[in-house]
């Protein structure tokens, strides 16, 4: 009994020289592990955006100051640039989600042939760069595009589909490239659903509407939120496609970030065009991880 | 070899020629594809019936029972319900409850949500609802159980809020597809009970039961339908098909029974009491299942239970040699090698062995006193 009294709880017991030995070199390797990618980070992003942070407060005399963000965020471009991106990056996600979660389901549960050659046509689309859709569009939708001279062997006269400069043809852009985006994790989430589960469902009365919205839809959400959380998140910086359209009055943020930075050279206020976009970017990033870990997406693997 | 229950043969004989129609199933053909699931399946199943499909995989009976819940297009033949043509109607109108091997219950409902899913689909009056789910969890003794999750449940309680969720709907027919499956050896006999309970409480519930275990089959149905190769083999009466198989894969497939090479030494049809065969060499009597003329190859079918082991020089014995022993707790099975002129492997289930053979050793093997059945060679189904 005495001795169990003397005798120093373990939790306490001094830790043996070979293991603190060991310990100290596995904290150098682990250190050597992560300085790589710390010093890159550092480098090419941190460093470049720190300055980009440092300019939008240096105006063009080298005063030091908020003129410039009070000038930038008082202009109308401004106002009218940040309208547009938001109301294009919702309406093109939102169209995303509708167009992409029909499509994944279709694919995923009602088998056709040649199926698997569209889901691979999925894969590749996500690969593929941004502007090719707007140039693709140009081809298509364009004056002289393959549907309006089509229209005009037909005779049917003036130029029938005339959308191509209008904010709903980059709109429909974003929807036809980032589709892929909010279909690839449905179709991965969707693979995950027994089909006996569906099967029974119908069996105990339920159409195919109820089916959708009280079984698949629970479990295609995280998917769903993922997807389109990302898809918001690209649409809001997207550039490519908004240039290559040309659409007339249809300035967003990152065009706006272009002009004063390469047309205007108004340098400090393209920085400060840049670190709003960031900040938005960031801000919808973070709210996304909190609702993520808020609905268990994160345990499933949904969120990095 | 558990030996199906007693009271169960009543009851089998009874409903082996099914009255009012609740399942109807005529020539029925399923293809994927160039591939035939299953081939010109004709079945009836009474109001009241349970009848299990039994066979080995991809025999096509897991196909059957989708097809007659509508999960399936079949290529050829009619469906019909308690009369009424459903071939091609969807399975939200044929009104089945069904219960599949994986459960398939809803995983973001609790269980009570999960049993009402099915009222709530046919609108069922709220206040109904409450009270069916409450009368169908108490069914399979889940009452308490209504607010978790099925994540939180075991796999046995699973597959008893799925049982509960096909009855709360009141189904006249319940397809159960390898219900059992899934769950270790003990959830698998505790589940079979509660189902044979299940089964007197509803009298009026034709019940198709998709089976490769021929335990359930022979514990639950009332017939039984054998099938492989995507085609029905043997169709009759549980105690019937068990006694008196009629065909060589039914013997072997339905209770494991050894076939032993025979020579039939009478003419013979279906309906005589016995004819006597050579086996080995011992001239028994057997129970023919068909018409056999003399001097026609058969095969005596002989339940590993219903064999002894004797001396080798017993002159009513077959002479055999021992290649194996399994203790089982309550019996032991050897297995031995017949000897003559075609060696066959059989198996013998004893309970009373003084002293375990060595392996190697020379035993004569004891036919039962009663007939064994006489199947047709080479028939295999």
């Amino acid at each position: 009994m005495t001795a169990t009294l003397t005798e120093p709880p373990i939790a306490t017991k001094p830790t043996s020289a070979p293991v603190r030995e060991r310990r100290g070199r596995g904290g150098a390797t682990r250190a050597l592990w992560v300085l790589p990618p710390l010093v890159l980070a550092a480098g090419f992003f941190l460093y470049p955006l720190a300055l980009v942070v440092k300019q939008s407060f240096v105006d063009k005399n080298e005063n030091v100051g908020l003129d410039v963000w009070r000038d930038v965020l008082n202009s109308p471009s401004f106002g009218d640039a940040l309208w547009n991106t938001v109301k294009i990056a919702v309406l093109s996600t939102l169209g995303c989600l509708v167009v992409g979660f029909f499509l994944a389901l279709v694919l995923s549960f009602v088998p056709f042939p040649g199926s698997r050659a569209v889901s691979r046509i999925v894969d590749t689309v996500l690969a593929f760069p941004s502007f090719l859709i707007a140039l693709a569009f140009t081809f298509l939708y364009g004056t002289a595009g393959v549907v309006n001279a089509a229209a005009d062997k037909l005779g049917l006269g003036e130029p029938l589909v005339g959308f191509l400069y209008s904010p709903w043809c980059v709109v429909l852009a974003e929807i036809t490239f980032y589709t892929p985006f909010v279909m690839r994790p449905l179709l991965a989430a969707f693979a995950l659903v027994p089909r006996e589960r569906l099967d029974v469902a119908a069996s105990l009365g339920a159409g195919p509407l109820r089916v959708i919205r009280q079984v698949l839809l629970p479990e295609a959400w995280p998917a769903l939120a993922a997807g389109g959380s990302l898809t918001l998140l690209l649409t809001l910086n997207e550039f490519g496609i908004v240039l290559f359209i040309g659409a007339k009055d249809v300035t967003t943020l990152p065009m706006l970030v272009h002009a004063k930075g390469a047309v205007t050279f108004d340098y400090p206020g393209a920085c400060v065009v840049a670190v709003v976009e960031v900040a938005l970017s960031l801000t919808l990033y973070t709210v996304y991880r909190f609702v993520f870990s808020r609905t268990g997406a994160g345990r499933a693997g949904l969120v990095a | 070899m558990t030996a199906p229950a007693i009271e169960r043969t009543a009851s089998a004989v009874a409903s082996a020629a099914p009255t009012e129609s609740a399942i109807g199933i005529q020539d029925l053909t399923v293809r994927y594809g160039s591939v035939t699931a299953l081939e010109g399946l004709t079945l009836e199943v009474a109001r009241g019936e349970t009848v299990a499909l039994l066979g080995p995989s991809g025999s096509g009976k897991s196909t059957a029972l989708k097809a007659v819940a509508g999960f399936l297009r079949p290529a050829e033949g009619r469906i019909t319900l308690a009369g009424r043509d459903v071939t091609y109607e969807p399975p939200n109108k044929r009104g089945i409850g069904v219960v599949v091997q994986n459960y398939a219950l809803f995983p973001h409902m609790r269980v009570a949500d999960n049993v009402a899913f099915g009222l709530r689909a046919r609108r069922v009056p709220r206040a109904e609802v409450g009270r069916r789910v409450t009368e169908a969890l108490d069914m399979v003794g889940m009452a308490g159980y209504a607010r978790r999750y099925p994540r939180e449940l075991s796999g046995g309680q699973q597959q008893r809020v799925a049982i509960a969720r096909a009855l709360a709907i009141r189904p006249p027919v319940l397809l159960l597809d390898e219900p059992l499956s899934a769950l270790d050896a003990t959830l698998r006999a505790d589940l079979l009970g509660e189902l044979q309970r299940l089964r007197g409480e509803l009298p009026d519930v034709a019940i198709m039961y998709v089976t490769h275990d021929q335990t359930e089959a022979l514990a639950l149905a009332d017939r039984i339908a054998v099938m492989r190769d995507a085609r029905l083999v043997d169709l009759d009466a549980t105690d019937r098909l068990y006694r008196r198989p009629p065909s060589e894969f039914t013997a072997s497939f339905l209770g494991a029974a050894n076939l032993l090479d025979a020579r039939v030494l009478a003419d013979c049809t279906a309906g005589d009491d016995a004819v006597r065969v050579a086996v080995g060499g011992l001239t028994v009597a057997a129970d023919p299942t068909g018409a056999f003329a003399e001097g026609t190859r058969a095969l005596l079918v002989a339940r590993p239970h219903t064999l002894g082991v004797a001396e080798v020089d017993r002159a009513d014995t077959l002479p055999a040699r021992l290649v194996a022993t399994q203790w089982r707790g309550a019996d032991y099975r050897l297995t031995c090698v017949l000897e003559g002129d075609v060696e066959r492997e059989i198996r013998i289930d004893v309970t009373d062995l003084a002293a375990v053979p060595a392996l190697g050793e020379r035993l004569g093997v004891a036919l039962p006193a009663e007939p064994c059945v006489l199947v047709p060679a080479g028939a295999g189904g």
